[in-house]
């Protein structure tokens, strides 16, 4: 995958470059060899990123996260750490929320991909971006790409009527603070942002107490 | 991570065969916990057979009046389920306590049976394990242990099994339903289905080489108060110290009670169960019987207790 023509040039941009050009293997997909020996095994994986297909040549063991940040260069989904434990990496996958480091390129084949970079552009933010920043709902911003995503998933949650932790009656779930709370904690905040993140949130889905 | 080829199955029959074909090789589901261990190199399979894509994914109701979930049902899509929500609260409920919304997302609901410990000398590859390297002993047993096992332990492995969903699995009394790399396929108690730790702590199922899960059978309801209780250090997205998946029905009988946190397998004592109306302390006089704590954890049997004071209060409201 190459998109450089969609990305000015910038460290960032050549820092991403450098680790895809390195990575990308040509073998073909499905190789059935013991991986002792060689290169390691690649396989190819169509991903539909944010409505566009997009092919892909990995390594098996490139995490979607790492697909999209190093080949794609969608760099919106941050790498915390790298274990699902801190949501840095969420992205919708066919509309669900999902850490990106906990599954590989290879597994989404056909699938559809939001990030971050999807949801909206600075020139057009989705409501979320707009209330996240008219909340202050972040200091340093690493976790925001991540939180945002996190937030659309559980305002679909909220509308299929999914139950959580602590839903008082399981068949009759009521959008409120504490339900938002529960269903934000697979996403870590450093900087301690959260009661403007839960305020933000609470106001795209125009949830009042 | 170490490299490794993949493939992609369509029936659980190619899955078998592929497994066969690959004694090494590891199915890989929702992946959560899988490539976690696969990252530290806790696990190193050299070839990957992705299950996704099979017809596992439904729940459907059995002839008998019970339900049958497909292995490859996500954690977020059976807690949601509105039969196991109305018929089956106590899974509902232990599922939503447990991991956070992006991981019930994935997990699947044969994965999550099969998760591994997470006592951290298993995760930690510069110290012995018995689990991780058979043989190299156990650093938990004097180490840091305040969240490990109190029953069934053996002086290999104190390690906990840490699901919530399997605790209300054993509640219900569920059965695990497999195909062998061969075509044949069993059925196996969820009471039979986890080991204790014995002197093999890396074997931690019943499952052989290449047996692939298919279902999930959990038995016609049972009416009454389904409760899930769980204690943890923090209020959410956090492994249990000591949970309690609990039926008790309103007219006396005697109820359900399965516990979490406390062995490398959800722990239930029927005799317990029978002391219900005696109140808390007796329940968890016998359910405890023959535990050994270690000055770090003995917390766990006064926890216990009081976990079930809570639970009886709950199903009397």
């Amino acid at each position: 995958m190459d998109n450089e023509e969609l990305i000015p040039v910038s460290r960032r941009g050549i820092l991403a470059g450098g680790a895809a050009t390195a990575t990308i293997a040509t073998t073909p997909a499905a190789a059935q060899a013991p991986p002792a020996e060689g290169p390691p095994p690649t396989a190819t994986t169509v991903l539909k990123v944010n409505g566009k297909a997009m092919t892909f040549t990995l390594d098996t063991r490139t995490t979607l996260l790492d697909a999209l940040r190093e080949h794609a260069r969608l760099t919106g989904a941050k790498k915390g750490c790298d274990h699902g434990q801190c949501g840095a990496c969420t992205v919708l996958v066919d509309g669900r929320r999902i850490n990106s480091c906990l599954t590989l390129a290879v597994m989404h084949d056909g699938q559809e991909i939001t990030t971050i970079e999807g949801l909206g552009r600075p020139d057009d933010l989705h409501p979320l971006q707009a209330a996240f920043v008219a909340h202050d709902g972040y200091q340093c911003g690493y976790c925001t790409p991540g939180q945002i995503c996190s937030a659309a998933g559980v305002l679909a949650e909220l509308k299929a009527g999914v139950p959580s932790h602590v839903s008082p009656d399981l068949d009759e779930v009521k959008a409120t603070h504490d339900e938002l709370r529960e269903r934000m904690s697979g996403n870590i905040c450093r900087c301690g942002a959260y009661s403007n993140i839960i305020d933000a949130i609470a106001e795209v889905g125009g949830i009042k107490a | 991570m170490k490299p490794f080829t993949y493939e992609r199955v369509a029936t659980p029959a190619d899955a078998a065969a592929a497994a066969l074909k690959n004694p090494k090789a590891k199915f890989i589901a929702g992946g959560t916990n899988l490539l976690d261990l696969m990252k530290l190199e806790i696990e190193a399979p050299p070839h990957l057979i992705d299950i996704n894509r099979l017809e596992l994914a439904k729940i459907v109701e059995t002839d008998d009046g019970g339900l049958r979930i497909g292995a490859l049902v996500r954690n977020t899509d059976l807690a949601a389920d509105r039969r196991v929500r109305k018929d089956y609260a106590v899974l509902s409920r232990a599922l939503l306590a447990g991991a956070s919304g992006q991981l019930r997302n994935k997990a699947t609901t044969a994965g999550n049976l099969l998760q591994r410990t997470r006592c951290p000398y298993f995760y930690d590859p510069t110290k012995p394990c018995n689990k991780r390297t058979p043989g190299s002993g156990c650093s938990a047993l004097s180490g840091f242990n305040r969240n490990l096992a109190i029953l069934g332990a053996s002086d290999q492995c104190i390690a906990t099994h840490p699901s919530d969903m399997a605790v209300a699995m054993r509640a219900l009394d569920a059965t695990v339903e497999t195909i062998h790399a061969d075509g044949r396929t069993r059925a196996i108690p969820i009471a039979d289905f986890h080991r204790l730790p014995g002197s093999t702590p890396s074997v931690e199922t019943e499952l052989a080489p290449g047996e692939l899960i298919t279902a999930v059978v959990l038995p016609k309801p049972i009416k009454g108060a389904h409760i899930y209780r769980k204690v943890r250090d923090r209020a959410s997205y956090a492994f249990a110290l000591v949970s309690v998946a609990a039926v008790i029905p309103k007219d006396g009988a005697p109820g359900r009670l399965a516990f979490g946190g406390l062995a490398h397998k959800p722990w239930r004592v029927p005799a317990a169960e029978q002391r219900i109306a005696e109140g808390p302390k007796a329940v968890a006089q016998t359910a405890l019987a023959g535990a050994r704590t270690t000055p770090q954890n003995a917390f766990k049997t006064e926890l216990v207790e009081r976990t079930l004071a809570a639970v009886i209060e709950q199903a009397k409201a």
